[in-house]
């Protein structure tokens, strides 16, 4: 079992949708949300994903499908 | 008792021991050195910052390392350049470039940040170090990790130019190229780090690296005679440059080694690639993502990890940012080397467009104190100017042509 963090952004017109929920039912991976903040026009969240390497690479596809903006916590480490 | 007292995550100020980690496994937020700073301030002065080594490790009790086994003894304390030339131009009595083009041993301010993150990574006990880098940082670990006998990886994207991949495998590093585009190495290099046993100076030995960049803070305070200066412009990837000159300003001020921060805090970024200026001009607090197109390459980081952190420390400090365009850039670059004879990269040409534009602002006044951070050397963004500086003059092997050729009687011209 491996467990990755990640920064996910939701466009404007994905933010009431129920994306993690759905994630956790679409994949075999346990979502773990840490710190969020969703406003009007925008939001992001940090979320763990524990689950074995290749379901949770699936579940981050699958989150990139349904609209959203992935990135490692990190955000950008390419200086 | 260690000068090193903690990691402290940024957010919600939860403490963890000083060893390789860099994000608070409780809300996730990034970790950052906290220091005993009474203890410090019973040792630290200014005649013994004054009597330290010719290097940026003079400031060593304000830096995250316990031993005195350096690496990269000679990184810092780079030239305070009084820019009259450029002053009188721009109408600044007291204007100063702090020159990075010239710090050893990659001719980037990175070396100072390696220094320290490598050092670190050896107190650890790490025997391999590693980065994601396009340019400066991957010269510089791979530069340091030679010189102290450390295995290296240097990540970069496939498609990277000959030249900037050839700057880094002289040192004889492991560069993998990945093949994907600037996401993609992204998040691999995220997962390597947090799957193998090294030190990612970027990511697992960020806390650590990011301090480096105070030195030069504390250079420009004692380079100025111990004073803080009234504006500084600085340029901004990540915006982990400027929050740190401004927390060792802070730090100075703090151990009583200067009385005062008057510093307003200006943030500099290309047009092609401003997510955190654009956020501090439309007054919001956090910034939004973008895809980097611009010439300034070594600026290029489309989603800061300390945007939001460098927004905070330019408000606190009443500072400004500002963007400046491509051609902007070349003509900051041109300025910069035909005023004061110094070639700055493009990050160099951000800075002093952005100098230019606050100027004309009237956010810049004449009497100001103000010091532009020059971060790398031109040599190593040549293709950015090619097209802009005219050709040599062309002439036959004879005196006539030559003197034809400027115009010069026999005899005449006066400047033998």
């Amino acid at each position: 079992m491996t467990s990755l963090r990640f920064h996910i952004r939701f466009p404007e017109n994905k933010i009431k949708e129920p994306i993690i929920y759905q994630i956790g039912h679409e994949f075999r991976v346990v979502t773990n949300v840490r710190r969020a903040d969703v406003r009007e026009t925008t939001g992001w969240m940090d979320l763990e994903l524990t689950g074995e390497t290749e379901e949770i690479e699936r579940a981050i596809d699958g989150i990139r499908t349904k609209g959203c903006v992935v990135d490692p916590i990190e955000l950008n480490v390419v200086e | 008792m260690s000068k090193m007292k903690a990691l402290v995550c940024r957010e919600c100020g939860k403490e963890y021991p000083p060893k390789a980690i860099h994000v608070c496994e409780m809300c996730f937020g990034p970790l950052e050195v906290k220091y005993n700073y009474d203890e410090i301030k019973s040792t630290i002065s200014r005649k013994k910052i004054e009597q330290g080594p010719n290097s940026m490790w003079r400031y060593i009790d304000l830096l995250p390392v316990e031993s005195t086994s350096i690496i990269g003894p000679h990184a810092g304390l780079t030239p305070l350049v009084r820019a009259k030339n450029l002053g009188a131009h721009l109408g600044i009595d007291e204007l100063y470039i702090k020159n990075e083009t010239v710090n050893h041993p990659t001719l980037s301010f990175k070396d100072r940040v390696v220094s320290v993150a490598l050092t670190r990574a050896r107190e650890l006990g790490f025997e391999t170090v590693a980065c994601a880098s396009t340019g400066n940082l991957a010269n510089s670990v791979a530069a340091h990790a030679a010189a102290a006998g450390m295995k290296c990886y240097v990540f970069i994207p496939a498609d990277l130019e000959a030249a900037k991949v050839l700057g880094n495998l002289i040192y004889k590093p492991n560069v993998v190229e990945v093949e994907g585009n600037y996401d993609d190495v992204n998040r691999l290099c995220s997962e390597i780090a947090a799957e193998h046993g090294w030190a990612f100076v970027n990511i697992n030995i960020r806390p650590y690296y990011a301090e480096g960049s105070k030195t030069l803070a504390f250079e420009t305070v004692e380079q100025l005679g111990w004073r803080t200066p009234d504006q500084a412009v600085i340029p901004m990837a990540s915006g982990s440059l400027l929050t740190k000159i401004w927390k060792g300003l802070h730090e100075m001020k703090a151990l009583g080694l200067v009385d005062e921060v008057r510093t307003k805090i200006n943030g500099a970024q290309a047009e092609g690639c401003s997510p955190i200026a654009t956020a501090f001009k439309a007054g919001r607090d956090f910034f939004k993502p973008v895809k980097p197109k611009t010439i300034a390459k070594s600026l290029a980081i489309g989603n800061p990890a300390d945007g939001y952190y460098a927004l905070k420390a330019t408000a606190e400090s009443k500072g400004a940012m500002d963007a400046v365009t491509d051609e902007e850039v070349v003509e900051g670059i041109k300025l910069l080397a035909q005023t004061e004879g110094i070639f700055a990269e493009t990050a160099g040409g951000v800075t002093i467009g952005v100098l230019c534009k606050l100027v004309k602002q009237g956010l810049i006044k004449k009497n100001d104190v103000t010091v532009a951070y020059i971060t790398g050397n031109g040599l190593k963004t040549q293709e950015a100017v090619v097209d802009a500086v005219g050709r040599p003059f062309r002439i036959q092997p004879s005196l006539v042509n030559f003197q034809k050729t400027f115009n010069m009687g026999k005899n005449s011209g006066g400047e033998s």
